[in-house]
């Protein structure tokens, strides 16, 4: 599985590949609802989490939730405010709901942690997932390397987004 | 006119570049075409029956001479010679090779255009009043918040993935010649007791299978609140809308499974939470900023005569009959709006030629600043013309075959390509809007049939807008044969109305003589030459329409399913 993920020292602006590498040892380990839970930082289902809160809070990890796109504002929020990363299940490349989770994760509940888009992920989204609160990205086919390169292919960004909280007009002398 | 700064000119350079890696990529195998699909169809890039089709942006129908050339060169270099505007003020390329297109984006970015998100599930080309600017009854330029909703919705990274496409009209006239009401969003600018600007919020207003009129769910909207409340609706939309069916993921549906009323308390809701947000609010400062792109021409100040009403009653009856059907009152003194028809004897509804494409700029830069805009009734208006050079310009326009005296009448068909180039078609519209026009062109020119549009559409999805047509005609396949309705009664301006189904369906080789039954029962029908043939549809009914349109010639075969 390639992932992608911000770099953390770098800063909050908009999708450039040198605030991106590609991540060979993911220290986050996904399990399955019928598995064993190991030690060290796990991302679980939702149901699993909700059965075994208590147990995944006492294990001195951190917590990571996998959810459907369709995920309602609720459960977001108290999501939120209780996991350290939250991966989002794109289901197709059309089926856009990701993104505004994403910002409502980020804007509306203010969650900090990692946003790892996962499922359906190609390089051509990368750069809109970004822009919208994804840092992390688990690309389902391709060179992840090769794909490093698409953050650079459009620099000039007219709205205000997750990225960067100002449109165009605020940050640029325009004409 | 808007001109791009660097940062609008990097971004469409850019784009050219970026979809040329993305066609480079597909035609090695590193892309398939349902990963490349979305991607090209968020530049406009659609595979129809021959071959590739370009739609190019044109952005509230504007343009410039020097843009009106570079499509003139485009379609010669890159296409068969010719241009079909669309009924959303775009232009499409019937015959590209996928090769070709990066350059032909980088072609569009040198004169400020693109292809950008004229297809796909997105937010599309932000369509508006083709006179605006110089219309009479305007009471605000609608073109400096298209041009922010332009710029808003350009590569918006949360809304690119929408449940369907999504369409954007704005007005500031009371006359509505944006047709906002069979929109996702429909907005008319209006100005408060203050004089201060807002909107009035009109959504789910659409076409296609299910036709429904827009519902207004904001009726003052302050200005600063476009983006805001744009985002919210959006987003409600993103969230909410369906993605099981494509038939039933347009907004319209939303609102009406929803109902108005809790589409309204849900964008409220989610408006409130960011309606102050400073990535969203609009100030004075920019507002201003992009309306200076719009400031008027500077006009001259001329005689009173000649007046166009003089010309209508002139001696020449050949310009006579152009100058009324085709030219409108300009606000400024001396000035007139000039409606140049695409829709001749010779070529399919909507279509120019570069030679024509070339003229029109010429004739632009020598007689109106250098300005054209493409209408969504498939024609091109010169918005500064002097009364004084009428006759001139009339001359220069027959010389390439531009002189069609017939804007809102009814051989101005609007049609779409139908089954002569599109995927998606049941029936061809071209050779039927070929067929109407020939039956009808000397009963209008004997009668003075008045404004009565007539629309067609190759299939249900309705690019050629028949629902809203005063007649419509919709091609129709059965059991591999072409078939066509035609409805009666349909408005696209602030009367706006979904026409009725007359009847049972006709063959190709009848509906021209459907059309003409139902055209001539209205000059039995009026009262006199000032009422229009929709005010006798809406006077009258369709009774008397479908007994002339149907009486002594309906067939046991046509009088099967609609």
């Amino acid at each position: 599985m390639a992932l992608i993920r911000r770099r953390l020292s770098a800063p909050l602006r908009e999708p450039r590949s040198s605030d991106y590498e590609v991540v060979d040892t993911d220290a986050w380990l996904a399990i399955a609802d019928d598995a064993a839970l190991p030690a060290g930082d796990v991302i679980v289902s939702l149901s699993r989490f909700r059965a075994e809160r208590e147990l995944l809070a006492q294990r001195g990890a951190r917590i990571g939730v996998r959810i459907p796109n369709d995920t309602a504002p609720d459960v977001l929020a108290e999501l939120a405010s209780s996991v350290s990363l939250l991966a989002i299940e794109l289901p197709t490349q059309r089926d856009g709901r990701a993104y505004t989770v994403a910002r409502w994760l980020r804007q509306r509940f203010g969650f900090r942690g990692e946003l790892r888009a996962v499922g359906k992920v190609v390089r051509d989204q990368l750069s809109y997932l970004a822009r919208v609160g994804f840092d992390a990205f688990e690309l389902s086919r391709g060179s992840a390397h090769d794909a490093l390169a698409s953050f650079d292919e459009l620099s000039v960004h007219y709205q205000a987004s997750s990225d960067q909280p100002l449109p165009l007009w605020k940050r640029a002398a325009r004409g | 006119m808007y001109r791009y700064d660097e940062h609008d000119l990097r971004l469409v350079q850019e784009r050219a570049r970026q979809f040329r890696d993305q066609v480079a990529r597909r035609l090695s195998g590193a892309l398939s075409e349902e990963e490349f699909r979305p991607l090209r169809l968020q530049n406009g890039l659609y595979i129809q029956l021959h071959a590739y089709m370009l739609r190019i942006a044109i952005p509230y129908g504007l343009l410039s001479s020097a843009q009106l050339r570079k499509l003139a060169h485009i379609t010669r270099t890159y296409d068969r010679g010719y241009g079909h505007f669309t009924t959303r003020q775009n232009l499409q390329l019937n015959w590209v090779r996928l090769e070709d297109v990066p350059t032909i984006l980088d072609e569009l970015a040198s004169v400020e255009m693109h292809a950008i998100q004229t297809s796909g599930n997105c937010v599309r080309n932000v369509t508006s009043d083709p006179f605006a600017g110089v219309a009479r009854d305007e009471d605000v330029d609608p073109r400096p918040y298209c041009e922010l909703l332009r710029q808003y919705s350009t590569f918006h990274p949360e809304f690119a993935y929408l449940p369907r496409k999504f369409k954007i009209a704005v007005t500031g006239s009371r006359h509505d010649r944006a047709a906002i009401a069979v929109h996702d969003i429909g907005l008319r600018a209006v100005r408060d007791a203050t004089g201060g600007i807002g909107f009035e919020v009109f959504v789910g207003g659409g076409q296609g299978r299910t036709p429904v009129l827009a519902t207004c769910i904001r009726t003052f909207l302050p200005e600063r609140h476009l983006l805001s409340y744009t985002e919210a609706i959006l987003r409600v939309y993103n969230q909410l809308g369906r993605r099981d069916n494509i038939y039933k993921a347009r907004i319209k549906i939303l609102l009406n499974e929803l109902g108005a009323a809790e589409l309204t308390r849900r964008v409220e809701e989610e408006h409130a939470r960011i309606a102050d947000d400073e990535g969203l609010v609009l100030t004075d400062d920019e507002i201003q900023r992009v309306a200076r792109h719009f400031e008027p021409a500077v006009y001259e100040q001329l005689e009173a005569s000649p007046t166009i009403d003089g010309l209508v009653l002139g001696k020449d009856r050949t310009l006579a009959r152009w100058v009324e059907a085709n030219v409108v009152g300009h606000r400024t003194p001396g000035y007139a709006i000039v409606q140049i028809s695409l829709k001749s004897e010779r070529l399919p509804p909507g279509d120019a030629t570069h030679a024509q494409l070339d003229a029109v700029a010429d004739l632009a830069d020598r007689y109106s600043f250098g300005r054209a805009v493409v209408t969504h009734r498939q024609n091109l208006v010169l918005t500064d013309v002097k009364i004084s050079d009428l006759a001139a310009l009339h001359a220069d326009l027959a010389r390439v075959e531009l002189a069609s005296p017939n804007v809102g009448r009814v051989t101005d068909i609007v049609a779409c390509p139908g089954l002569d180039y599109c995927d998606l078609a049941n029936a061809r519209s071209i050779p039927v809007a070929q067929d109407v026009a020939a039956r009808l062109r000397s009963l209008e020119t004997e009668q003075d049939l008045g404004p009565i549009t007539l629309n067609i559409s190759g299939c249900i999805n309705a690019c050629g807008h028949h629902h809203v047509g005063n007649l419509g005609i919709l091609g129709i396949d059965k059991l591999g044969e072409e078939f066509y309705q035609l409805t009666l009664g349909g408005d696209h301006t602030e009367t706006a109305a979904i026409g009725k189904i007359l009847g049972p369906s006709f063959a190709a080789t009848e509906i021209a003589g459907a059309v003409e039954r139902a055209v001539r029962a209205y000059l039995a029908l009026r009262t006199d030459r000032s009422e229009t043939f929709l005010a006798v549809v809406r006077r009258v009914g369709p009774a008397p329409f479908k007994e002339a349109v149907y009486g002594a010639h309906s067939t046991p075969t046509q009088r099967t399913a609609a």
